[in-house]
């Protein structure tokens, strides 16, 4: 059983875009689809570490401002010829609220 | 034996279920009916057509008081129930008690009024029950104005039944489509694009404040301080189940009356169905569960296993002349895939959403014949692997062989038509190509066909490639981007030719291949219509690139700097001391003095922006743009004032041209420069822009550059004044802002349309006056300071929350 951090109300997060959430390992991004669906992903490019959270959201994906990589914000998958991953968190929207899973505030090994 | 069955609520739900109970188990109830409405059952998804016009109520009602007499059932119309006693197993009646065996709970739902001021006037209403429809149909005399808040189903079958009656009817929706929970964003507009063309005015993104009235309504303000005038208000933004008797009773509610599969309450005694309930976790509004409900409380209460088990649903809108058809899940997600057909001529938008092997949700606008067929393969989960090339184009083509996209055009006859605007047929173009016509444009300027809205461009590059074979290179000028077939300068003219002003419009009028575009054409798209639509466009902020989203440029680490504005490079102590106290309020890392003479503060946290910007706008300066596909800067020499060579006030233009050109967004940016006499100090010769002041006057020239192609301007006209100055600079800029490709800076679109061609337009007296007026209304519009607008609102900027505090609890 997983648990939930309440972190903002949908919102808080204009659609198309994205806010960020501080944690003791890095920030996180949380993303809000035109559709109001709601991915978190780790505020940094695997390439140059841009903040994805300042990046245009297309769709389920998210485009580094910095150079253009394109991530698949579900799985976290660089798209196109780029190769890398962006590690996810599990969130949900829960009456109008913003659920984060925990094991972000967990020490995460660095792999 | 006969046992007692009390039935609270006279619905469509509790109809069906006494219908379904009568067939399977006659005899075996005795059953007593409350109604708080003083009449049978009706069907309440009539009330649209009642409303309207086409239908009487005498038409809607399915039980009347006969039907429920003719069954032996007791009725207690009118009459209201005022508790429940769980334990004694009696219902109180507003006119006595009633014993029951069994109860059933239907007492439906009740429609969600927002607490606004006014919302108690006398004329608003609901939109739930026949007074309601009563009201709405007094209300829309002709001439009369309405407003319906709340653009989901009930809302535009509302507003189009009042409007059918003559009333003008604007409708406010909060979100930023119709219909959204049923339909996506490309939907929603061909949707609102048909409600507008019968006069329905629509406001989306749209949120009400106030309802305005002394002795009754008369108006509704929203927050952007919008009023429409109103004389009925209907609101309809949503329903919630009605629960009051169920919890006074003291049965389990959560968001509705919680039941079972067999519809059983948390008292195995009381039933529950229709809207009134929640079963796992879920509401029911749509009327297809709530039978399927019926039938298994009908069922139960005879004595038959059954389980209700809620199934995909489908939604019509009941408003003639919009086919839209929406079902299952539409949502983008992982593992999802999208088959999207837009055939904009004929307003038809069909989305297909599959997951894995499976199609999970359908959307369809404009011609829904198809729908039934997709919901079946929705609810039965069937295998669509083997149909899927051809699934979009329905039963008529399912199992069909695969389609070769060249078939279709080449089976065309030489008489077909292919351009409707000019009445070209295939023939034609065929013969213009074999006569030597290779390329589009040559096309074009034969034949005439595709030059006109040039939706048809597709089609004969179809016909071109078939003609010409391998000979054909189609992407002579590519795509703007893998969204769509058309290249940035058809889509500028398509814009403007078709009337286009909002993404969501261009994206479905000119077949976009994606749902939401991409991080290439958005920002496009954003500028086109921010260019052509300066009083109806709205910005899209999720549209821009993060240096103007975030009014400053990010730099490799993530840090911003910040370049507030140096009216033509001059600045003053009082100036100079708010950047140094910046320096050191936001302990920025480094000073430094750009090349377009003003003073750079990098490395800038996020966090900090609005403070700073609030900082400087206090010390009077503003945005210096230095982000921006817009006006930068305009650098100058110092001119008459102090220079022995200087032949006219090159300082003072440049802060003139500066004033008059901020604030404008460009294709992409553009830099000036002003030299005081040949000499150049100010390098206006490889400006976008460059003004040489002489003896005589003012020598324009154009489309310089100094970044990855260095380039000398090239002579545009020489005037005599100021005043031409800023007129020719304006109408050019205006012209290139018009007409230009995105990201295109000025030499490359000079390069393109050729430098004879700007001249002959600026240099022409009317066409000049044109684009300087043209120039003028935009500024209204967006020549603001961004930092004055983003600096009032800080905790956007901020992280949403900070978990480091709760890690170390």
């Amino acid at each position: 059983m997983s648990q939930l951090i309440d972190i903002a109300a949908l919102e808080d997060i204009p659609p198309q875009g994205a806010r960020v959430v501080r944690t003791p390992q890095g920030c996180v991004a949380v993303f809000r689809t035109a559709d109001d669906r709601v991915f978190a992903l780790d505020d940094r490019c695997p390439h140059k570490g841009g903040p994805l959270s300042e990046g245009i959201v297309h769709g389920t994906s998210v485009t580094c401002p910095l150079h253009n990589w394109v991530f698949d914000m579900a799985t976290g998958q660089a798209q196109g010829a780029d190769s890398g991953a962006v590690a996810t968190h599990a969130v949900r929207v829960e009456g109008g609220r913003i659920l984060l899973n925990h094991t972000v505030l967990a020490q995460r090994n660095t792999a | 034996m006969t046992r007692k069955l009390v039935v609270i609520g006279a619905g469509m739900a509790s109809g069906r279920m006494l219908e379904h109970l009568f067939d399977q188990a006659p005899g075996q109830w005795d059953v007593t009916l409350f109604n708080a409405e003083p009449r049978g059952n009706y069907n309440r998804l009539m009330l649209s057509p009642v409303l309207s016009g086409d239908k009487t109520y005498d038409q809607i009602v399915t039980h009347d008081t006969d039907w429920y007499l003719a069954q032996g059932v007791t009725c207690r119309f009118g009459e209201a129930v005022v508790g429940i006693d769980r334990g004694a197993r009696i219902v109180h009646g507003a006119r006595g008690p009633v014993e029951y065996d069994a109860l059933v709970i239907a007492t439906g739902s009740a429609p969600f009024i927002i607490p606004l001021p006014g919302h108690k006037l006398p004329g608003v209403v609901a939109y739930r029950d026949l007074e309601d429809t009563n009201a709405m149909i007094e209300a829309s005399r002709p001439g009369a104005t309405a407003v319906v808040i709340g653009g989901g189903l009930l809302g535009l079958e509302a507003a189009a039944g009042m409007a059918a009656r003559g009333a003008e009817v604007t409708v406010i929706h909060l979100m930023g489509h119709l219909m959204e929970r049923q339909l996506d964003p490309a939907a929603g507009y061909l949707l609102q694009r048909d409600l507008e063309k019968r006069g329905i005015r629509i406001h989306c993104k749209g949120a009400t404040k106030a309802i305005l009235g002394t002795d009754r309504v008369e108006a509704v303000l929203l927050e952007d301080g919008t009023t429409y005038p109103a004389d009925l208000v209907c609101m309809a933004v949503g329903i919630r189940p009605e629960t009051r008797l169920a919890n006074d009773a003291g049965l389990e509610v959560a968001r509705g009356i919680t039941v079972d599969d067999q519809m059983r309450t948390s008292d195995p005694a009381i039933f529950a169905l229709g809207e009134c309930v929640e079963h796992d976790g879920q509401l029911f509004g749509l009327v297809a569960p709530l039978y399927d409900q019926a039938k298994v409380l009908a069922a139960t209460l005879a004595g038959t296993p059954a389980a209700f088990m809620p199934l995909q649903t489908a939604t019509k809108l009941k408003v003639t002349g919009c086919d839209l058809f929406s079902a299952g899940d539409f949502a983008e997600g992982p593992g999802r895939e999208d088959i999207v057909f837009r055939d904009p001529g004929r307003g038809i938008y069909k989305r297909l959403i599959l997951e894995g092997d499976r199609l999970i949700g359908a959307v369809m606008y404009g011609d829904t014949a198809d729908g039934p067929w997709f919901f079946d393969k929705i609810r039965s989960g069937a295998d669509i692997t083997a149909d899927r090339d051809t699934l979009i184009f329905g039963p008529a083509f399912a199992g069909g062989a695969q389609a070769d996209p060249l078939a279709a055009v080449a089976a065309l006859p030489p008489e077909a038509e292919i351009c409707g605007c000019n009445g070209v047929c295939k023939g034609t173009i065929v013969t213009a190509i074999q006569g030597g016509a290779a390329t589009l444009d040559a096309v074009r300027g034969l034949t005439k066909a595709s030059a006109s809205c040039g939706t048809c461009t597709g089609l004969v590059e179809q016909v071109m490639a078939l003609t010409l074979g391998d000979g054909f290179a189609a992407n002579a000028n590519p795509p703007m981007c893998k969204c769509t077939d058309h290249t940035h300068e058809d889509v500028r003219r398509l814009i403007k030719s078709m009337g286009l002003k909002t993404i969501p419009a261009v994206m479905q009028d000119l077949g976009w291949k994606t749902v939401g575009g991409c991080a290439s054409c958005r920002p496009a798209l954003n500028y086109y219509l921010i260019a052509d639509w300066p009083l109806e466009y709205r910005d899209d902020r999720q549209s821009r690139f993060v240096n103007e989203r975030n009014h400053a440029n990010i730099q490799k680490d993530g840090t911003y700097s910040v370049v507030p504005r140096m009216w033509g490079g001059v600045t003053t102590s009082a100036e100079l001391r708010a950047i140094a106290d910046a320096v050191d309020r936001y302990a920025v890392p480094m000073i430094k003095v750009t090349g377009g003479q003003r003073i750079d503060l990098l490395g800038v946290r996020k966090e900090d922006l609005p403070a700073i910007w609030s900082d400087f706008n206090q010390a009077g300066m503003v945005s210096g743009h230095a982000y921006a596909k817009g006006l930068r800067t305009v650098k100058t020499c110092v001119g008459t004032d102090f220079c022995r060579f200087g032949t006219q006030d090159s300082t003072g233009l440049g802060i003139r041209l500066e004033k008059l050109l901020w604030g404008s967004w460009t294709p992409a940016k553009v830099k000036l420069g002003v030299s005081g006499c040949p000499r150049n100090c100010a390098e206006a010769t490889c400006k976008d822009i460059g003004v040489v002041c002489v003896d005589s006057g003012f020598q324009i020239s154009v489309a310089g550059a100094a970044g990855m192609d260095v380039r000398e301007t090239v002579p545009l006209l020489t005037v005599e004044t100021e005043d031409e100055v800023c007129d020719v600079i304006s109408a050019f800029v205006q012209l290139y802002r018009e007409q230009a490709r995105y990201l295109h800076r000025i030499y490359k679109w000079v390069d393109k349309v050729g430098l004879d061609w700007a001249r002959e337009q600026v240099a022409d007296p009317a066409t000049r006056a044109g684009l300087i007026e043209r120039f003028r209304l935009s500024q209204t519009i967006y020549q603001t300071d961004p930092w004055a607008e983003h600096a009032a609102r800080p905790d956007e900027w901020a992280p949403v929350a900070d978990l480091r505090l709760r890690a170390a609890e």
